[in-house]
């Protein structure tokens, strides 16, 4: 592309992209509200002392038995990008998940 | 008798090691169960974080298969910052790599595009600049001009829908991702950031703009709509320089 | 309404722990509630709506800076880049107080997002007040340190924690923030009493008081144990230590911490309440 169909071009780009703004612009008031996005740090222990720290059954070692259950079964996406069916579930997980 | 902290973290990490030697009950025993509340406090802390940073991929997975997940995950990739806001940034490799999540091989950028909205929500303000200050500028002053986007502002690409499955699984009523490879373009106009489905081209331009190329050199595809880019990122006040 | 010059220190008022779910209530209504607590870590992010709203609320409302990832009881040294954060925050918000807690958190290099409990020693004593005098010589200001939640007690300990706060205090100047909660929920797990510390507890030194909820759990003996979830409303003998404490005190900046299952604007602002009556009993 010539140097001077490009200024052609970016200019009437600039000069759409600048018209069309008009209607997109958006309400800046009240922008405080809203909730955090993402996790917070506080000072409170967690619940009680019988949960997530204190077994391992599932998630060390040969035990893990779950598959993904939540919205992922619905979305009829196909599975391994290489055509591999679903693993589903493994029998065992190797004891040190490279990462 | 010493308990020293890196004997109390190693204790904290592996659940089926005794409390360390040193720690007491009130008694004077060894402490037992009173150890475990810091056990417990440790990995729900940080399993919530996790929780927190990808509402998408739990949604995906299911809260059962996602806690099991964290609990290794946390184990395997402790927080290196106090900052809660950011923990989770190895969550992509890790999924990757993760045998129990091999049959969703498009989790990984969804984790990448939820950390990407998460550090668009933290990004520095920045003012936009005057769209008219572009259309003021020559042809050729136009040609050779940079453009410095907000610091919100990302560009990712996938081999999957990345767009149509975190639509899916954040909005009501959204139509049902369609197996493509998909680009998107992360704004935050106001403080909450926005998710735009784009095509490649634009993807290419935009990167390109944030790699300081000038305007002119950006004119490289025939399927480039400048114009609808321009009017995409001037819109989402994401141009703050022009120079 | 508030005296929110910059310099003025916390008031002698109920405060409540800052949740971003209450800013549209707190800027319509705060009553009775005088200040904010905000965790320092939350507003360290570069920009976007969490440092506005700290912004818009600081014009409004004294802010006390509570920090919980300082890691102030750690062996080894502190994080000089998340010291710098935190002066970052405090340089330009200049808040009415900054306090921290006796407890770390980092370990060689790894944060875990707990706050763990540090034996009493004078090798620890020495640790403790050193990290101290970096962070208020880093800050230019004095800082307030909060006794823990304890569930376990250190064999090595020599000192009790009361003589080891007063000892850090004397040492470094700092201030001490007294958790009336804390004392309540370690006194019952230690099978101490919580009056006795409070007797022992240097009050002088006290620039503030928290209050929160705790659960209750049981050992593998029975014994109880107490958990500082910060999870829900604060029970009857922590409200009776409080007043134990106040009448001896007299008032003092008083907050409420809520931090899980964190309530509506009007069940927080009911405790709030609840300081205010007994901050008022000591005003005299």
């Amino acid at each position: 592309m010539s140097n001077t169909k490009k200024s052609l071009v970016l200019a009437t780009a600039v000069a759409s992209a600048v018209a069309g703004l008009a209607t997109t612009a958006h309400a800046a008031d009240e922008k405080c509200y809203g909730v955090s996005l993402a996790g917070e740090n506080d000072c409170a222990a967690g619940p009680g002392t019988s949960c997530a720290g204190t077994s391992s059954v599932d998630y060390q070692g040969n035990a893990w038995s779950l598959v993904p259950e939540g919205t992922c079964t619905t979305m009829e996406l196909p599975a391994m990008a290489d055509g591999k069916e679903r693993m589903g579930s493994l029998e065992a997980l190797e004891r040190d998940i490279p990462a | 008798m010493k308990v020293n902290q890196e004997a109390f973290q190693a204790g904290l990490f592996d659940p089926a090691a005794p409390a360390p030697t040193g720690l007491q009950n009130p008694d004077g025993a060894p402490a037992t169960k009173r150890f475990d509340v810091y056990r417990n406090n440790v990995a729900v802390s940080l399993s919530d974080a996790l929780e927190a940073a990808f509402p998408v991929i739990r949604k995906l997975v299911g809260d059962q298969f996602f806690r099991a997940m964290a609990g290794v995950y946390l184990r395997k990739h402790q927080p290196t910052s106090p900052l809660m806001m950011f923990y989770g940034e190895k969550m992509p490799q890790f999924l990757r790599r993760f045998p129990p999540a091999q049959s969703l091989p498009y989790l990984p950028d969804i984790a990448k595009l939820e950390l990407a909205m998460r550090r668009a929500y933290h990004a520095a303000d920045a003012t936009a600049v005057d769209p008219q200050a572009l259309a003021a500028l020559a042809p050729d002053a136009l040609l050779a001009s940079r453009l410095r986007l907000a610091p919100p502002v990302q560009v990712l690409t996938s081999d999957y829908p990345i767009h149509g499955i975190y639509r899916a699984n954040t909005t009501n009523d959204a139509p049902k991702p369609v197996m493509q490879p998909e680009a998107v373009l992360i704004t935050r106009p106001g403080f909450d950031p926005q998710i735009h489905l784009i095509d490649r081209s634009t993807a290419t331009c935009v990167t390109a703009l944030m790699d300081n190329t000038p305007l002119g050199e950006t004119l490289t595809d025939d399927r480039l709509d400048l114009g609808a880019t321009l009017s995409l990122l001037l819109g989402q006040s994401a141009i703050t320089e022009i120079h | 309404m508030f005296d929110v010059s910059r310099d003025a220190p916390l008031p002698p008022l109920p405060g409540v722990g800052y949740k971003p779910q209450h800013y549209a209530d707190i800027i319509k209504n705060p009553d009775p509630v005088g200040w904010l607590e905000i965790h320092a870590e939350n507003y360290m992010g570069d920009g976007g709506r969490p440092i506005a709203q700290l912004r818009h609320l600081a014009e409004r409302f004294p802010i006390s800076v509570h920090g919980v990832g300082l890691s102030i009881g750690s062996e080894g040294d502190l994080d000089p880049d998340h010291l710098a954060r935190l002066k970052h925050l405090v340089d330009w918000l200049n808040p009415a107080s900054f306090s921290e807690h006796l407890a770390w958190s980092t370990h060689d290099s790894h944060f875990l997002n707990d706050l763990l409990p540090l034996p009493y020693t004078e090798t620890t004593l020495a640790q403790v007040a050193s990290h101290i005098t970096q962070v208020q010589d880093t800050l230019g200001r004095q800082m307030l340190l909060e006794n823990p939640s304890s569930y376990l007690a250190f064999a090595e300990s020599t000192l009790s924690e009361t003589e080891f706060l007063r000892e850090i205090a004397a040492r470094t100047g700092c201030g001490l923030l007294l958790d009336v909660n804390n004392v309540f929920v370690s006194a019952t797990n230690l099978k101490t009493s919580p009056q006795a510390y409070i007797d022992a507890f240097p009050l002088e030194a006290v620039g503030e008081l928290h209050l929160g909820g705790h659960d209750e759990d049981e050992d593998e003996t029975g014994a109880p144990l107490l958990i500082d979830s910060h999870g829900k409303a604060i029970v009857d003998p922590v409200w009776s230590l409080l007043d134990y404490t106040l009448e001896r005190s007299g008032p003092k900046p008083l907050l409420i911490e809520w931090d899980n299952d964190v309530p509506d604007w009007a069940t927080l602002a009911k405790e709030a309440t609840r300081a205010a009556t007994a901050l008022t009993k000591v005003a005299a």
